[in-house]
């Protein structure tokens, strides 16, 4: 009787946990380091909602197409641009079809220093810094971006002697927050929050010096048979995520 | 040509690196593996553990702890900039101080091992032939210990060529500055271009088997000697 005990305790608990993961699936989402605040925010509230959980991956688009190609396990990518889910659709790992734009985004110059910017590119024109941040824009839609607003502002030539690269968005912004960078091209969404700046000072980049970023999710072939996997892509497309996406300054 | 001129610049830099690295770990690094070979002092211990910090630290704290201590707000930042030297991250300079931290224990260990071997007779007996202590440390420690020498050198040149994780927190990728080798691979990757990926990795594949062969191959030789 006594060894009995715990041994149906155990049983209980072994048929509690096997009972739970028979409803909830997990998700894995490879995810363009951009959309790191917004997607960490969707999936608290989609994992309320829905009692799937999602497990994400960060990092530069390029980066994570690499993997991709190279059978990382992810069954969702959630792109910084519209062109690599297609190149993925067209290589057959991304299944025909899934693919949707869940955000345009947008480009800010930023600087961690409250007085810096003043909301113009005046800063920019006159060049009195050391270092200017952005991403890879080999590797990085949004560093891409970037150059291509240099360029069309005709500053490319000039500024490229104070150009500091990050491998993602991230870094970028990463340099630029710690000081050791006085500005930097960032994605809008990370230094905003609820409809304003949430620290520095910026200049939000007008839509007509880029191409627009237009954000595309596919659904990978991992993911065909995961009905979490499939939840999350509707999810995305609802108005809950909606409302988050846009909060963070995104344009849907 | 099968690697490009950014390819050929950054190994070029690669070897300044790691070249002006060794000299500098060798300066600094042979009157500390000296002090810690000879002392009774209870510090001897905390300052070994400290020296041989970067053997198990991931690169990226050590990045992340420069990046920050480095900038305008660090104390190091703080430093460089009242000595009108700015900050040093994204720079040569910075590369080198972050590499000498980074590669410390692989220069001072076979350097303090080698003093160690060599004992106390023949400094008494150098003594005892009114040699002073630097003459002493000169003509007679030197020569004993130059495979030592010998070894901190390669270890340290060719940890500080296989360095990423600092590179890449503090260096900001730039051409002929900060863009290293290794960081040159994980662009290539990034991108796709394996073929140029492979030049490179393949390079310092060979390299590193070099390197090692011709660590062993000293060893036996000594070996032989002795």
């Amino acid at each position: 009787m006594t060894e009995r005990t715990p041994r149906t305790f155990l049983a209980l608990f072994a048929g509690l946990a096997f009972s739970a993961s028979a409803l909830a699936e997990e998700v894995q989402v490879a995810v363009a380091a951009n959309f790191t605040a917004p997607l960490q925010a969707i999936a608290r509230e989609f994992e309320k909602d829905t009692g799937h959980s999602v497990v994400a991956s960060f990092g530069a688009t390029g980066q994570l197409y690499a993997q991709i190609q190279h059978g990382a396990p992810f069954e969702l990518f959630l792109s910084a641009d519209d062109s690599t889910p297609a190149k993925l659709e067209s290589a057959g790992l991304g299944l025909a079809g899934s693919r949707f734009t869940y955000a345009i985004g947008s480009l800010v110059l930023w600087s961690a220093k409250a007085d810096y910017l003043d909301g113009s590119d005046a800063v920019l024109k006159q060049g009195q810094f050391k270092h200017l941040a952005i991403a890879n824009p080999k590797a990085a839609p949004y560093g891409l971006a970037a150059t291509q607003v240099l360029d069309k502002l005709g500053l490319r030539a000039v500024l490229q002697s104070k150009l500091v690269e990050g491998q993602s968005i991230t870094q970028a912004l990463q340099f630029v927050s710690t000081g050791n960078a006085e500005l930097g091209f960032v994605a809008l969404s990370q230094v905003y929050k609820d409809g304003q700046l949430s620290s520095g000072s910026a200049w939000i980049v007008p839509a007509e010096l880029y191409e627009p970023i237009r954000q595309d999710a596919v659904l990978l072939n991992k993911g065909e048979h995961n009905p979490a996997a499939s939840a999350l892509v509707e999810y995305l497309q609802g108005p809950r995520a909606a409302a988050i996406i846009k909060s963070y300054g995104y344009k849907l | 040509m099968p690697l490009t001129q950014a390819d050929l610049d950054a190994v070029l830099l690669t070897i300044e690196l790691a070249s002006l690295t060794t000299l500098l770990l060798l300066l600094i690094g042979t009157p500390i593996a000296w002090w810690l070979a000879r002392t009774g002092s209870w510090l001897k211990k905390p300052l070994g553990a400290i020296v041989a910090l970067p053997l198990v630290l991931p690169p990226t704290v050590i990045g992340f702890y420069l990046l920050v201590s480095m900038g305008p707000h660090g104390f190091i930042g703080q430093l460089t900039q009242s000595l009108g030297l700015g900050t040093l991250t994204f720079t040569f300079t910075g590369l080198v101080i972050g590499s000498v931290f980074y590669s410390l224990p692989f220069v001072v260990q076979p350097l303090q091992n080698a003093f160690e071997s060599i004992g106390r007779a023949p400094l008494e007996a150098a003594a005892t032939l009114r040699a002073n202590p630097w003459d002493a440390f000169f003509s007679v420690v030197l020569p004993l210990a130059k495979p030592g020498f010998m070894t901190a050198a390669i270890l340290g040149f060719a940890h500080t060529v296989g360095e990423f994780g600092v590179v890449l927190m503090i260096g900001g990728n730039i051409p002929g500055k900060t863009q290293v080798a290794s960081v040159q691979i994980y662009n290539h990757v990034e991108t796709l271009e394996y073929a140029q990926a492979h030049w490179l990795a393949g390079g310092m594949v060979v390299f590193s088997f070099l390197v090692l062969l011709a660590l062993y191959s000293g060893r036996r030789t000594r070996q032989a000697w002795q």
